[in-house]
C-alpha cells in the first residue's frame, strides 16, 4: 500500500505532510510528558522489531500465499498509540529512504494512510474498547485480543486503501473512476487485513500468555475504565452513522445482485437474465396489492431516496435512518428476548 | 538467500555507497535534502499529458549519477515496490482515456498511453532522486539535517537508533526464518502453530534487550538526545542547491525542450 511521488499531485502530498505532521507533533508531545528517556530505546527497538518481522512469510493455511504482521496494530498494543505513531514514522521513513518502499514526498500520505489508521483507529476503537471494556466481559483474554487485532486490523487497512483512492482520485493520476478503484481496491485489502490480522493476534496471544504486562490495557481487562458500555454504544453509533450516510453516497445504482439475476438492467445495456419485469413482478392477490398499498403509503424514502427526489442528500439521509431503525429493531429484539429469559 | 538476508544486504550495500568520495557526497546533507524535495514537487507537478517537460527533468539525476560514480542499474531494482500500486493505477488509463495521441498508419494510439508514460517517467526520476540523496549522505549527516530544520529531537534519535537497531534484528529473523526452513524444507512460510511464538519470542527478548540498552546508554552518558552530526554551511553546497532549484524552476516553467526542438527544425518558438 505504500505509495509512489508520482502517484500524488503537490496540494494533495502537501496536505497530507501536514496532517501527519501535526499529528507527529502531538504525539511527541504526549511521549514527552512520560519518561522519554526510557521509553525511547523501547520504541526504537519496537519498530525494530516491526520492520525485520515483516520479512517473515507467514503460509495461510488452504492456500499458496502468505502473509505478514500489521505493524501499526501491533506497536499500539505494544506502546499505546502515540508512542506506536513515532514508531510507525520511523519504519515507514527508513524504507522509503533505504528501500524506495513509498516515495519521500509521499511519506506524509503513507505516514497517514498506514500509521494513523492502524494506531489511533485500531486502539481507540478496538483495541481498548474490546480488550477493557466490560461490554465484552465473558469473553477471555485471549479471545478479546484475537477480535480487537482482527477487526482493529481489517478495519485500519480498508481505510488506508480507501485513503490511497481518494489520494490518488484527488491527484488526477488515474482514469479509474473512484468507485471502480475502490471497489478494486478495497477486496484486495480486506482478505490481507484478515490475515494481518490473524498473524497479529496470534503474535499478541503468546506475548499475554508469556508476559501480559507488556501488553497495553490488558492488566484493566474487563475492568471498563476509560470506555462505559454508553461509550461504546456511542461509538458504534458513531460508526454506523459514518458507514450508513458517508458511504451511502457511494453505493451503487446498479441493481444488487438478486435484483440483477432477476430483473437484469436492459436500460444499461446489459443481459435480461431472467426477463422478469420489475413492476410486475410477484404473486397478484387482495392481499398483497393491500399489502403493496400499506407499503406504498408508509415508505417515505422508497428505494433509499426522498419521494420524488434522487439527490445524494436523500441517499444519505436515507442511509443513517435505515442503520437507526435496523439498530432500534435489534435492540428492540435483544430486550423481548432478555425479557422472555428473564422470565423463564 | 531469504528475504531478510536480501534486506540486510541492500542495508549493507546502500552505507557503503555513502562511505564512498565523489564531489556530490560532499555536499552537505541539508543542501542534498532541500535539493530533492524541490525536484520531487517540481517533477510531480507537471501536467499528466507532459511527457517532453518530465523527460527534461530526468537531467538531474543524469548527471548526479555521472558525478556521484553510482549507476542507475544500482537504484532500478529499487522500482520493484511502488511498482504494483503505480501499475494498477495507471493501466486502465490507455483503455479508459480514449482520445487520440497521435496515428501510425491506420492506428491511432491514445493519450491514455502518454499518461501512463508520464507516470513511469515521474516514477522512475522520483526514485533515482531519493536513491541519489540516500546513496551519497549518511544516515547520521541526514538526521543532522533533520534536526537543523528544527525536526523534534525525539524523533530524530528514533530514527538513529532504529536504523542501528534494525540490521541487529533483521538478522536474528534471517538466522532464526533459516533455521526454520532447514527443519521444514518443504514448507513456504511460518505454519500456522507457529505464527505466535514465532515473532512473539522475538518481541520478548527485543524488550529485554531495549531495558538493557537503556542501561548502557546511561552509563555512556545518555541525556535523553541521541549526538547527530553537526554540519557547517559550505558555499559550494549553497551553491548546488541554488544551481539546481533554479534550473527545476527554469525546466518547470519554461518549455526548454520544445523551444530547442523548434529552433532545431526552423519552426516557430
Amino acid at each position: 500500500m505504500h505509495m509512489a511521488d508520482a502517484l500524488l499531485s503537490p496540494p494533495v502530498a502537501a496536505t497530507m505532510a501536514a496532517a501527519s505532521a501535526v499529528t507527529a507533533g502531538y504525539c511527541v508531545n504526549t511521549v514527552r510528558k512520560e519518561n522519554t528517556a526510557e521509553k525511547i530505546p523501547v520504541m526504537a527497538v519496537s519498530a525494530a522489531l516491526v520492520f525485520a518481522g515483516q520479512m517473515i512469510n507467514y503460509t495461510i493455511p488452504g492456500t499458496g500465499s502468505s502473509g505478514h504482521i500489521c505493524g501499526g496494530m501491533l506497536l499500539s498494543a505494544l506502546l499505546g498509540p502515540q508512542a506506536g505513531f513515532l514508531s510507525m514514522i520511523t519504519v515507514l521513513t527508513i524504507q522509503c529512504l533505504f528501500f524506495a518502499d513509498g516515495g519521500l514526498m509521499a511519506l506524509g500520505a503513507n505516514i497517514w494512510n498506514m500509521a494513523f489508521y492502524g494506531c489511533f483507529v485500531g486502539y481507540y476503537f478496538f483495541w481498548r474498547p474490546i480488550v477493557r471494556g466490560k461490554i465484552f466481559g465473558s469473553l477471555s483474554v485471549p479471545l478479546r485480543i484475537t477480535l480487537a487485532a482482527v477487526l482493529g486490523s481489517v478495519i485500519s487497512l480498508q481505510l488506508g486503501a480507501l485513503s490511497v483512492v481518494l489520494e490518488t482520485t484527488l491527484s488526477g493520476i488515474t482514469e479509474l473512476p473512484f468507485g471502480a478503484f475502490a471497489g478494486l481496491m478495497l477486496p484486495i485489502h480486506l482478505a490481507i487485513g484478515l490475515v494481518e490480522g490473524l498473524v497479529t493476534a496470534a503474535i499478541l496471544v503468546f506475548v499475554y500468555h508469556a508476559r501480559p504486562e507488556l501488553l497495553m490495557d490488558v492488566q484493566d481487562a474487563g475492568k471498563g475504565g476509560a470506555f462505559s458500555l454508553k461509550q461504546t454504544i456511542a461509538i458504534l453509533a458513531a460508526v454506523t452513522v459514518l458507514i450508513g450516510g458517508g458511504l451511502s453516497l457511494y453505493a451503487s445504482s446498479n441493481p444488487d445482485g438478486l435484483e440483477w439475476a432477476l430483473f437484469g438492467n436492459a436500460e444499461e445495456g446489459y443481459a435480461e437474465n431472467m426477463g422478469l419485469n420489475e413492476d410486475n413482478y410477484g404473486s397478484t392477490s387482495a392481499v398483497a396489492d393491500g399489502a403493496a398499498g400499506i407499503q406504498e403509503a408508509t415508505s417515505f424514502l422508497p428505494d433509499y431516496a426522498f419521494k420524488g427526489n434522487d439527490s445524494a442528500l436523500g441517499t444519505t439521509v436515507s442511509g443513517i435512518v435505515g442503520s437507526g431503525i435496523v439498530a432500534l429493531c435489534a435492540f428492540g429484539i435483544a430486550r423481548l428476548v432478555r425479557t422472555k429469559e428473564k422470565e423463564a | 538467500m531469504n528475504k531478510a538476508e536480501y534486506t540486510l544486504r541492500e542495508f549493507y550495500e546502500m552505507d557503503e555507497l555513502a562511505d564512498r568520495r565523489s564531489p556530490v557526497h560532499r555536499f552537505s546533507a541539508l543542501s542534498k535534502l532541500a535539493v530533492t524535495v524541490v525536484y520531487l514537487f517540481v517533477v510531480v507537478s507537471f501536467d499528466r499529458y507532459d511527457l517532453t517537460g518530465v523527460l527534461a527533468m530526468a537531467l538531474y539525476p543524469y548527471l548526479l549519477f555521472a558525478m556521484s560514480g553510482l549507476t542507475f542499474g544500482m537504484c532500478i531494482h529499487k522500482m520493484r515496490y511502488i511498482l504494483p500500486l503505480l501499475i494498477f493505477a495507471g493501466i486502465f488509463n490507455p483503455f479508459l482515456d480514449r482520445n487520440v495521441w497521435f496515428v501510425i498508419g491506420s492506428v491511432s494510439v491514445s493519450k491514455g498511453w502518454l499518461s501512463l508514460a508520464v507516470l513511469i517517467v515521474k516514477a522512475v526520476c522520483t526514485v533515482s532522486a531519493v536513491f541519489l540523496l540516500i546513496g551519497t549522505t549518511k544516515i547520521d549527516a541526514i538526521c543532522g539535517a533533520l534536526r537543523r530544520i528544527h525536526v523534534p529531537s525525539m524523533l530524530v534519535t528514533l530514527i538513529l537508533l532504529t536504523y542501528r537497531y534494525m540490521s541487529v534484528l533483521t538478522e536474528e529473523v534471517a538466522v532464526m526464518t533459516d533455521a526454520y526452513h532447514l527443519r521444514a524444507p518443504r514448507q513456504k512460510g511460518i505454519d500456522v502453530s507457529a505464527w505466535g511464538s514465532f515473532l512473539g519470542q522475538l518481541i520478548l527478548r527485543s524488550m529485554d534487550r531495549a531495558r538493557e540498552l537503556y542501561a548502557s546508554m546511561l552509563l555512556r552518558g545518555y541525556t535523553g538526545e541521541f549526538p547527530a552530526e553537526k554540519q557547517k554551511g559550505d558555499s559550494r553546497s549553497l551553491i548546488h542547491a541554488l544551481v539546481w532549484c533554479s534550473v527545476f524552476l527554469l525546466l518547470r516553467f519554461v518549455p526548454v525542450i520544445r523551444i530547442i526542438g523548434t529552433l532545431v527544425t526552423g519552426g516557430k518558438v
